[in-house]
């Protein structure tokens, strides 16, 4: 069976890369003595899955990794046990038990929710003459917001417009719902540098405090509500054992 | 606890992999300065995943910190990015775990594993703030303490360190922390304290001893400049290598670390007495650990890890008495928990055919034998008790049983090496083809060929061994031998199937007047650090021009040093006594002259001394004169 495991990370473990958070898990399950299932093959490997990696330097509330595993104490323990090997800064939050036909955690980013602060005196110039509100409105009337997104391959102009699904101000920081799946994924740099680019400014060097809220997947539904966080799918201990109950009775009227 | 880093965000958001200065990885030990008396930096003057990969730090570290006043922290040399940021800003150096400047510790330990990390250990103390030369520094300094292998010839380092400690660290580090608690509460000072330490058995304390050289150069005295400091300094062993400090809980770094598994050390010391080897000497007497505790340990290691793979170490497994029982239960125990095993310095026999059959499935890697000569006739003179039909049995068992590639190591350079010797290389790596094309029929050739790949070092003389004597090759006869090996492969029928590596030379001439260097050479290393070098383990960073130009400046001449000495030459390194005495290390020598083998200490104690530390394998049965109750046990 799968386990969604959501969890967060913040403090100094912000510098380890998204591949070495990887193997750090590969090893925390390891000591947790999670039953982890292994692919086949001559080298066998933790069958596991993460969600959209997150950037070195970020914090986040939000991110997930879904793992195989073939047996189960409770989620509850999961979760513990895993705590319990952890370093401080790496926290899971809650450990679900995955639909058969859920998709993998990897395919299933849609979008991620970030907070955004300024870093103490790299504030834009701009904000001594216009209100954030002001720019923001300005920013999200455009038709189009255009950057050029430069990759190892390509350089090419892309529109920001469309993957960003909400841009808040709150008088501290900004808030975002951006796009975030393989082929559309938006960070936040990429739309403070459009915004302040509009005022002909350029981001000060590392400006920004970025913590990732949450990941989300599409669901049905209208705005953003065709978006829901990860582990919005997915079966707690309670629910588990309820589903465990309800299928038994099924078998027992067929039987 | 605090989440304070010693580095800004805005600097490791600039620098390569800013997880090397992070600490907090899995297992590392914080504690509460409230409850710590002494403060311990341990040090390796290298990058984290070289420093982390080394197994005596781990297991320092774990019985330091198993001390309970006592906190160990860790420390490596920033690399070079880092470095530049560090200098620029001011940023003194600091450890990992509590992130606190390296100034404020009682001791700075530095293991030094190899001659050329010496430029990187005066950036360390620069970075520290802590006076390059012992004599300049005060009471608000650590003690700067050097162990390690490249101890036991500290004399191009003396300058710069307040102490050594020669030897396994085991044994006397709880009585030094004692010492050192005692004069802090004596007020006694610095200075005193280093004389009393001085006469704790296998410290040194170079500032308390005088070289006096003569007009060649050489040295012609060396001695206490005090009462009471001892003329020798013996190392230190652990004869009981099963109850001892051990590490169930290895820290568990965040990034790939060159050693990224759980190192199991099954022994200490080598059997074999290749005489070349310094390791082989310096760690004698053999001492085994206990199979019953090794299997205790590797499962707690594991577990404690969360690594999936397993490594033995030793000089030379094969010679492990228990080694099937071992690799069974790991096998056994491995299976289940999808664990690799991880087997080097395996002899290549029948038996280790089958174990690497057992623990590395269908996919077969290279296999590796070291004849580090090519002729038999130099191979004796080394005493590497490795002959022709050896190679070749296990080079044609090792191809029926599927493996195509095959690696050998080679040195060029050894003591009385002729042409002949050299075209050896390029004879036996090609009988290693043929045997692949004799034996493996075609329709059985996996890809259809062979691939043998000849590597080589060039032999530099080390201390303590039979070959501290030798002259070492210049540059250029090194080069030139290097180009005769490829010509010689080249020659070769099966030439298509050899591929050729060789190490750069001037890097290894370097390294031979280092490790056979005296203290003079402190000038030579202070004014390389003054001209920037650094990283000079590093091919990338390593600067030879520099070198010659330090040399050059200080009126010092290399060629000195790697020059063949006289037999009764007084060397640098002769106050330490490291169990094996002169006079057994010169009967090697002669005997390699002759071209004469020895046995090795399984078939027969050849007297080298160690049987004074009185255990080990000096006093275990012998098949053939019934071991150390006889009258040729150990003298």
């Amino acid at each position: 069976m799968v386990l969604r495991v959501k969890f967060r990370k913040y403090g100094r473990v912000r510098f380890i890369g998204h591949l070495d958070v990887m193997r750090f898990f590969q090893k925390a399950n390891r000591r947790a003595g999670l039953d982890m299932a292994y692919t086949a093959g001559f080298s066998p490997h933790q069958i596991m899955s993460f969600a959209a990696p997150l950037g070195v330097g970020l914090e986040s509330n939000g991110e997930y990794m879904d793992i195989q595993v073939n047996s189960l104490t409770s989620c509850m323990d999961v979760r513990n046990r895993l705590n319990g090997v952890s370093v401080p800064g790496i926290e899971v939050v809650s450990v679900k038990i995955l639909p058969k036909d859920a998709g993998n955690a990897m395919a299933s980013v849609a979008a991620a929710s970030y907070t955004v602060r300024f870093r103490e005196g790299r504030e834009p110039d701009f904000l001594r003459e216009t209100p954030m509100e002001q720019a923001l409105e300005r920013f999200l009337c455009k038709d189009s917001i255009r950057i050029v997104k430069e990759t190892k391959k390509s350089v090419r102009q892309v529109d920001l417009k469309p993957g960003i699904y909400r841009l808040t101000w709150d008088g501290e920081a900004l808030h975002m719902l951006v796009d975030a799946s393989s082929g559309g994924n938006i960070k936040p740099v990429q739309v403070l540098e459009a915004l302040l680019s509009d005022y002909q400014e350029k981001l000060k060097e590392n400006a920004l405090w970025v913590t990732r809220e949450d990941t989300f997947a599409r669901v049905e539904g209208e705005g953003e509500q065709r978006f829901q966080p990860l582990d919005g799918i997915g079966m707690d201990d309670g629910q588990y054992a309820a589903s465990q109950a309800r299928e038994r009775e099924k078998e027992g009227n067929f039987g | 606890m605090s989440d304070r880093l010693a580095l800004s965000d805005d600097i490791l958001m600039k620098i390569e992999k800013p997880e090397r200065y992070i600490g907090h990885e899995v297992n590392s030990v914080m504690k509460n300065l409230r409850n710590v008396a002494v403060r311990f930096a341990m040090c390796f003057p290298d990058v984290y995943e070289i420093g982390m990969s080394h197994l005596g730090i781990q297991i320092l570290y774990d019985m330091f910190n198993a001390m309970e006043d006592v906190w160990c922290e860790r420390v490596y040399s920033p690399w070079v990015d880092l470095d530049a940021v560090m200098r620029r800003e001011g940023i003194p150096l600091f450890a990992l775990e509590s992130q606190d400047p390296i100034k404020s510790f009682d001791f700075l330990g530095i293991t030094i594993q190899y001659e050329m990390c010496y430029t990187n250990i005066l950036e360390i103390l620069e970075l520290a703030g802590i006076p390059l030369t012992a004599v300049e520094r005060g009471e608000d300094c650590p003690i700067v303490i050097g162990g390690g292998p490249c101890s036991y010839n500290p004399e191009p380092l003396a300058e710069f360190f307040d102490l050594f400690y020669i030897g396994e660290g085991e044994t006397r580090y709880g009585e030094l922390l004692d010492l050192y608690k005692r004069c802090r509460g004596e007020g006694v000072g610095r200075v005193e304290f280093l004389r009393r330490a001085a006469r704790i058995p296998g410290i040194y304390a170079p500032r308390f001893y005088e070289a006096v050289y003569r007009s060649d150069g050489t040295l012609d005295s060396f001695a206490p400049t005090e009462e009471g400091i001892p003329a020798t300094v013996r190392k230190e062993v652990e004869m009981d290598v099963t109850h001892t400090s051990y590490p169930r809980k290895p820290v568990v770094p965040f990034i790939k670390v060159t050693q990224d598994r759980v190192v199991l050390e099954i022994q200490r010391g080598c059997i074999r007495g290749c005489r070349f080897c310094q390791a082989g000497q310096l760690y004698r007497p053999v001492r085994e650990r206990d199979v019953e505790m090794l299997k205790e340990y590797a499962l707690a290691m594991l577990e404690n890890t969360g690594h999936e793979e397993i490594s033995l170490s030793s000089l030379s497994s094969s010679d492990y008495s228990r080694l099937p029982e071992l690799i069974d239960f790991l096998i056994e125990e491995c299976r289940d928990r999808k664990i690799n095993i991880s087997l080097p310095s395996l002899r290549i026999d029948a038996f280790s055919l089958d174990v690497m059959e057992k623990v590395q499935d269908v996919r077969k890697s290279s296999l590796t034998f070291a004849p580090e000569a090519g002729s038999q006739r130099l191979r004796n003179v080394i005493n590497k008790g490795l002959t022709r039909e050896d190679i070749l049995r296990g080079a044609a068992m090792a191809f029926e049983g599927g493996w195509t590639r095959v690696k050998l190591y080679f040195m060029l350079g050894l003591p009385t090496e002729t042409e002949d010797d050299i075209r050896g290389i390029a004879e036996l790596s090609n009988e290693i083809a043929a045997t692949f094309f004799d034996r493996v029929p075609k329709e059985k050739r996996t890809n259809g060929k062979v691939q043998v790949v000849a590597s080589t070092s060039f032999f530099v003389p080390k201390p303590f061994t039979p070959f501290q004597w030798a002259k070492q090759c210049t540059k250029e006869e090194f080069i030139e031998k290097a180009y005769f090996t490829k010509r010689a492969i080249s020659e070769q029928l099966n030439q298509k199937s050899i591929k050729y590596n060789w190490h750069e030379a001037d890097a290894s001439v370097l390294e031979g007047v280092l490790a056979r260097g005296d203290r003079r050479l402190s000038k030579v290393l202070l004014r390389l650090h003054e001209m920037g070098c650094l990283y000079d383990a590093w091919g990338e960073y390593f600067d030879n021009d520099k070198w010659m130009d330090a040399f050059s400046q200080c009126g010092l001449d290399p060629d000195f040093y790697i020059r063949e000495r006289a037999l009764d030459e007084l060397f640098p390194w002769d106050f330490i006594d490291c169990g094996v005495t002169r006079e057994f290390l010169l009967r090697e020598w002669h005997k390699a002259l002759r071209e004469e083998v020895s046995e090795n200490c399984r078939q027969k104690c050849q007297g080298c001394g160690a049987g004074r530390f009185g255990g080990g394998i000096c006093f275990q049965d012998r098949p053939r004169d019934g071991g150390a109750s006889s009258d040729s046990g150990p003298r």
